[in-house]
């Protein structure tokens, strides 16, 4: 552990000397530098997409999976009794905590985004509805069907599995989808670094050939130029990622009944992991850089 | 301390040298000669392990160079101070710091009046702040010469450092190895001026060896 704090400190501090035996090379360092940013900022931007879907999937998840509906549709004259019936059986079916019948105002309410606020309920046929909620176990939604069935025929329950399953699903795919754009993010930023020190390695053939006569190491050589890629990455990323943190963090806020878009962000303990892009861009660079430094050294003796 | 046994090189499909054999003693003094596209150079690239010979073996400080690994390399590049023919300076770096390169990628510290004084010696004093493409063709030769040696290298390998400088100073730089030589540095020195040889021959127990048609004879008698 001590050796690894050694070698950190050294790779940090700096290395004057042997910085200026390579010479810096505009193009690439400007390369890596805004390729580091660039892929950061839309790191953010994936990140904050797939950790949001994660939290609306396990909202929909969670709010859905306690709650059902039973829609009883039957004559004026028997509805009454209908929902008695069903109201007896929830209360001796295991699993529901609460039921209730749905006054008019709030089937009104319900109904009022398509017909307006002064629809007379009671006058027309509409089902009568019951919200049931569940208890910590849940319930036998099957069992239940069959005992309405027997008891009320005017009565379906809706447990909301029905829509609530492809909400979850698609919200679980966009988790996904985001974590998939992480990764090909990182990839790309990747392939770009190890391109600009590619070029940097190859603009600089004579210079290595000279370090290696006079009796330069591979290692020596390679720091000089992993060292400044690394730096160049981690600076880069972390002007990226300030940058999309700060534009995360303007996107107006919806508060409980905002949509998606409104709750695209980071919560509470979630603004850590923008963090973590700056180490991880630099350990990406400092593993291309490696990788890039060795196959050029490969070809001189 | 360096030895080349039936040693032979080949670049593509023909052989440039064939079957040499060869021991060099500590403390003495080598001409390597031969007419231009002779192999003198792919013959000192092989003692500096930056080609590897084809054939044969060659033993520098008792290990066959072809076993070594990259690092040891390195280190051997550290015992054997080279004056390369076109000089491999870095254009960027001033010539203290060409000078002092081998000791910074040694990691070694840099000892400024050291330097000071090793540049003096070559007749750099004043220009050791000068970018190298300042610098005439006998500065660059005697800036090569003074970075070869600042490791203070066992072995000194010099590929035609006259090859671009007028007779004096030749001379002048010839006088440097022969100095060195007698601070017990082995040295050879590659180059085809005859008149090289017969003035250093008058200062030093000179031994010369030619190569000829692909293969290494002492010279001499024709001298």
């Amino acid at each position: 552990m001590k050796r690894y704090v050694v070698l950190a400190r050294a790779f940090l501090s700096s290395d004057l000397q042997s910085d200026r035996v390579v010479p810096p090379s505009g193009f690439t360092a400007r390369l890596t530098v805004f390729s580091a940013a660039a892929m950061a900022f839309l790191a953010v931007f994936a990140l904050a997409l797939s950790l949001a879907a994660g939290r609306l999937s396990d909202r929909w998840s969670d709010a859905l999976a306690q709650s059902a509906t039973i829609r009883i549709s039957a004559p004026p004259d028997q509805i009454d009794r209908q929902v008695g019936a069903v109201m007896a059986v929830l209360e001796t079916t295991p699993g529901i905590a609460s039921a209730r019948r749905l006054p008019p105002e709030e089937t009104r309410a319900l109904l009022a985004p398509w017909f307006g606020p002064d629809l007379p309920v009671e006058t027309l046929p509409i089902p009568a509805l019951i919200e049931v909620v569940e208890g910590g176990g849940g319930f036998d939604a099957e069992g239940l069907r069959l005992r309405l069935a027997a008891e009320a025929p005017g009565a379906v329950l809706d447990d909301h599995d029905r829509w609530r399953r492809p909400l979850v699903a698609a919200a679980g795919r966009m988790k996904m989808l985001g974590a998939l754009s992480l990764l090909l993010i990182g990839a790309a930023a990747t392939a770009m670094i190890t391109l600009a020190a590619q070029a940097a390695l190859a603009a600089n053939g004579q210079v290595i050939r000279v370090l290696r006569l006079v009796g330069a190491r591979d290692a020596y050589i390679a720091r000089a130029f992993v060292r400044r890629f690394t730096l160049r990455a981690a600076g880069g990323a972390a002007v990226g990622a300030a940058l999309a943190m700060m534009a995360v963090a303007l996107i107006p806020s919806g508060g409980e009944g905002g949509g998606f878009l409104t709750g695209l962000g980071f919560e509470g303990g979630e603004w850590v992991w923008p963090l973590l892009l700056p180490p991880i861009a630099a350990a990406l660079a400092c593993a291309a850089t490696r990788a890039a430094a060795a196959r050029a050294l490969k070809g001189l003796m | 301390m360096i030895e080349l046994e039936n040693v032979s090189y080949g670049y593509g499909s023909g052989e440039v040298l064939t079957e040499m054999s060869l021991k060099l003693a500590p403390g003495s003094f080598h001409f390597l000669t031969g007419p231009s596209g002779a192999g003198k150079t792919t013959f000192l690239k092989m003692l500096y392990a930056e080609l590897l010979p084809s054939a044969g073996q060659v033993i520098v400080f008792g290990r066959d160079v072809r076993k070594m690994g990259r690092d040891d390399i390195a280190l051997l590049r550290r015992r054997v101070g080279v004056v390369h023919q076109d000089c491999q300076f870095l254009d960027h770096l001033s010539v203290a710091e060409n000078v002092a390169l081998p000791l910074t990628v040694a990691e070694r510290e840099i000892d400024t009046r050291e330097l000071v004084e090793l540049l003096a010696w070559v007749g750099l004093g004043a220009q050791m702040d000068s970018l190298p493409p300042a610098l005439s063709g006998g500065e660059r030769q005697r800036a090569a010469l003074a970075r070869a040696v600042i490791m203070s290298p066992e072995v000194i390998l010099a590929d035609e450092p006259t090859g671009n400088v007028d007779w004096e100073m030749s001379l002048k730089l010839l006088t440097l190895l022969v100095e060195l030589n007698r601070m017990g540095k082995t040295v050879v020195i590659a180059t085809h001026d005859m008149n090289l040889i017969r003035s250093a021959k008058a200062q030093v127990a000179a031994r010369v060896l030619r190569i000829k048609g692909r293969r290494l004879h002492l010279a001499g008698a024709d001298l």
